[in-house]
């Protein structure tokens, strides 16, 4: 088993009085690709902003490689360049063009130089097949372009893990495709990732494990081909049901 | 229409003009010192200073700035302030503006999305950071005609300094109509002086608006496609 990069002990989080998340524990092992699934309102979303200290936690700890990094406030900036976050809405800076938008983070929360980083961006903007995007604004850019974009920006930051928050919920389904394909030439490079997904397929395809939520609590977690056609619970086998259709 | 005296009392008018757009300019930057300092205590949520900002700027709002300036030139000598014209002046002017130019910076910051913040901070950049490289530039965008209409009122607003014996133009006109009983002649200069001043500045600013329109900075995008 590979070193545990990320460890979340007994995590509770709540909205005003509602509980969201209730002593969820998971570890994280170096370059393990985790696909978190679950009903909306089940905290798959919280579970991840609390990672990246964008939700503070009631009680419990989260640890990156041993390191304690809930309940602080002061050097979350440090925890975040160590843990990369794209959202479902993209969030480009309307404001600059791809290039800029991709080394804001490297030159100024990272400090690097321009010339290094702007190299490693376009080849990272090959990559993903936006080579000639590079100054274009975001507002010119399709959903799946842009969500590409989201992701290299988070790239380049060499984060050791990346937190994926239902990426491609917001695209057509013909863009989740050239999204998804990016993710998973991630994950072969061997990124560690945590997926919120409700792409059930990706979701196969991409995880090392499926962990299921509801409600708040971890009701299930095995490896995706054991998940997917025969999960142990009765309340993940209703909630694979409900991406079959059958007209009966 | 006695043109000749027209003609006589343009150089006064054009004295009163340089000293209202000094005054006015001088109050207008501290306005924007002051308001940004307020918009930022509120935004960092600063405890007490916070609740201060929060205080002057329903105080400045709702007070008129005549009656702000009676405070400044006759009730502050009572304990022993004793300010000139010009400082009464300007002192009420930036107090006047300082929560003006605090409430449309605001409003421009506030209209940036809470998800851009949000984004900013997941690259790891500093609260400052998101600030200064994500949120102010889209905020500067939507807060420009905000800006621009209160800079406007604010150089209109010193027409009340007349009252503290400055000798600004609504001074200069008010004078020469007490001594010469030229009233329509120099309530016409006090008007062309006013639109002399203040016409280029909103020219400027809507070339200034538009520009900001056209180069997709801030929330204003370009159009899809092009």
């Amino acid at each position: 088993m590979a070193e545990t990069l990320l460890e979340i002990r007994n995590l509770h989080k709540s909205f005003e009085g509602v509980s969201v998340l209730k002593d969820v524990s998971l570890s994280i092992a170096q370059g393990e690709v985790v696909v978190i699934i679950g009903p909306s309102g089940c905290g798959k979303s919280t579970l991840l902003r609390c990672i990246n200290g964008l939700e503070a936690v009631d009680s419990g700890e989260i640890l990156l490689r041993g390191e304690r990094i809930s309940g602080q406030k002061k050097a979350l900036h440090l925890v975040r360049q160590r843990i990369g976050m794209v959202f479902q809405s993209y969030d480009l800076f309307p404001h600059m063009d791809v290039m800029a938008n991709l080394l804001l983070g490297p030159i100024k929360a990272l400090g690097k130089s321009r010339r290094e980083v702007a190299e490693e961006a376009e080849r990272f903007l090959v990559r993903v097949g936006l080579q000639d995007k590079a100054h274009a604004m975001p507002g010119q850019l399709s959903g799946g372009q842009k969500q590409r974009v989201a992701l290299v920006r988070a790239m380049l930051m060499h984060p050791e893990m990346l937190l994926l928050d239902e990426i491609t919920a917001a695209l057509d389904p013909e863009m989740v495709r050239e999204v998804l394909n990016v993710v998973l030439d991630l994950a072969r490079d061997g990124v560690t990732m945590a997926i919120v997904t409700h792409e059930m397929r990706f979701a196969e395809a991409v995880a090392d494990r499926v962990v299921f939520l509801e409600g708040g609590d971890i009701v299930e977690q095995a490896p995706p081909e054991k998940f997917f056609h025969q999960p142990e619970t009765e309340r993940a086998q209703q909630f694979l049901d409900t991406f079959d259709y059958k007209k009966s | 229409m006695d043109w000749d005296f027209i003609h006589r009392f343009t150089p006064m008018y054009v004295e009163a003009a340089g000293l209202t757009l000094s005054i006015g300019l001088m109050g207008i930057g501290l306005s924007l010192l002051v308001g940004f300092g307020c918009c930022m205590a509120r935004y960092f949520r600063v405890p007490v200073l916070r609740q201060i900002a929060k205080a002057y700027i329903e105080l400045a709002r709702n007070t008129p700035l005549l009656v702000q300036l009676f405070f400044l030139y006759f009730g502050l000598p009572k304990v022993g302030i004793r300010l000139s014209a010009e400082a009464c002046a300007i002192t009420g002017l930036t107090f006047l503006g300082g929560a003006y130019m605090a409430e449309a910076m605001r409003s421009g910051i506030e209209a940036v999305e809470k998800s851009q913040h949000e984004s900013g901070a997941c690259l790891g950049l500093t609260r400052w950071q998101v600030l200064q490289y994500i949120v102010f530039p889209q905020a500067f965008a939507t807060a420009v005609p905000a800006i621009c209409a209160n800079v406007i009122f604010l150089i209109k607003e010193t027409s009340v300094f007349s009252a503290v014996a400055l000798a600004d133009l609504m001074y200069v006109a008010k004078d020469l109509i007490g001594m010469y009983y030229k009233t329509d002649e120099a309530l016409l200069m006090l008007v062309a002086a006013y639109l002399v001043i203040l016409l280029p500045v909103s020219l400027l600013f809507t070339l200034l608006e538009r520009r900001m329109h056209h180069a997709g900075s801030g929330s204003v995008r370009p159009a899809e496609g092009t």
